[in-house]
């Protein structure tokens, strides 16, 4: 049925709560896991491949591009897995409460940033790039 | 207006359902589950893994129980993948044809790059 009606929830003039603006970040983060899924498979197929095929990833995946879209996938893997998990105790029916719901919400923003940042510079240090 | 004067309704009752309505929800739940400790997991290859070079990263991924973890990573990431995509495109996408083309290639470039991976771990662990 083609109507030309305004769809709810009429985003255009709803105030972004946390609740919102997180449940959209976790189907970004999810599609943008579908990318980080092929970077994946890329190594994975790299490494079949032969020495020169994973000469060729790394270089790649060690350019500042490369490690722009490494933290980025990272930070979306850290964030959907603590959203997903929010997710999971809702379907077992735990934690609807206004006052839950903020509380988780904000756990998962500290945790994945924290998780993110802590991973980096670990990482980072056992590359040696911080010495 | 329909010729069959029966109500959608009372032409439903006693079929029974397709006992399909909630599979797509819980193969989303189910294998979010399975990758979640295997993301913890992965995370730990990383560290292994990063800044090594080529022959022992591939001995690494070799290892028996690393290459069945990784390719069990593989199959539910996919296929976890591919529902949520689904959802999403059924979500945003209205006009029919587009849909279903993007539904259709979301599923092919899926299964094939999952393939491939898998097989890619398959050579890795029991190639030369």
């Amino acid at each position: 049925m083609a109507t030309q009606r305004p769809l709810s929830p009429h985003l255009q003039v709803y105030r972004p709560q946390l609740t919102s603006v997180l449940s959209i970040i976790h189907r970004m983060t999810g599609v943008w896991l579908c990318a980080g899924g092929v970077m994946l498979a890329a190594w994975v197929l790299a490494i079949a491949q032969g020495p020169q095929a994973y000469a060729a990833f790394t270089a790649f995946a060690g350019s500042w591009f490369g490690k722009l879209l490494f933290i980025s996938f990272l930070f979306a893997l850290y964030y959907h897995l603590c959203n997903g998990i929010r997710h999971l105790f809702w379907d077992a029916g735990r934690g609807y409460s206004i006052e839950s719901v903020n509380r988780s919400g904000l756990a998962v923003l500290a945790v994945s940033v924290g998780a993110t940042a802590g991973t980096c510079f670990a990482l980072a240090q056992r590359l040696g790039v911080l010495a | 207006m329909s010729a069959n004067l029966r109500t959608p309704l009372s032409r439903a009752v006693g079929l029974g359902s397709a006992k399909e309505g909630v599979a797509h929800w819980w193969h989303q739940r189910v294998s979010a589950i399975a990758l979640a400790p295997l993301t913890i997991w992965f995370i730990w290859v990383l560290f292994q893994t990063i800044g090594q070079d080529y022959a022992t990263v591939r001995e690494y991924l070799r290892q028996p129980w690393t290459a069945t973890l990784m390719i069990s990573y593989l199959v539910c990431l996919f296929y976890h993948g591919r529902l949520g995509l689904q959802v999403v495109i059924e979500d945003y996408v209205h006009q029919r044809g587009i849909e279903t083309t993007l539904q259709i290639l979301v599923k092919f470039a899926a299964f094939l790059i999952g393939a491939a991976s898998v097989i890619a771990m398959l050579r890795i662990a029991v190639g030369g």
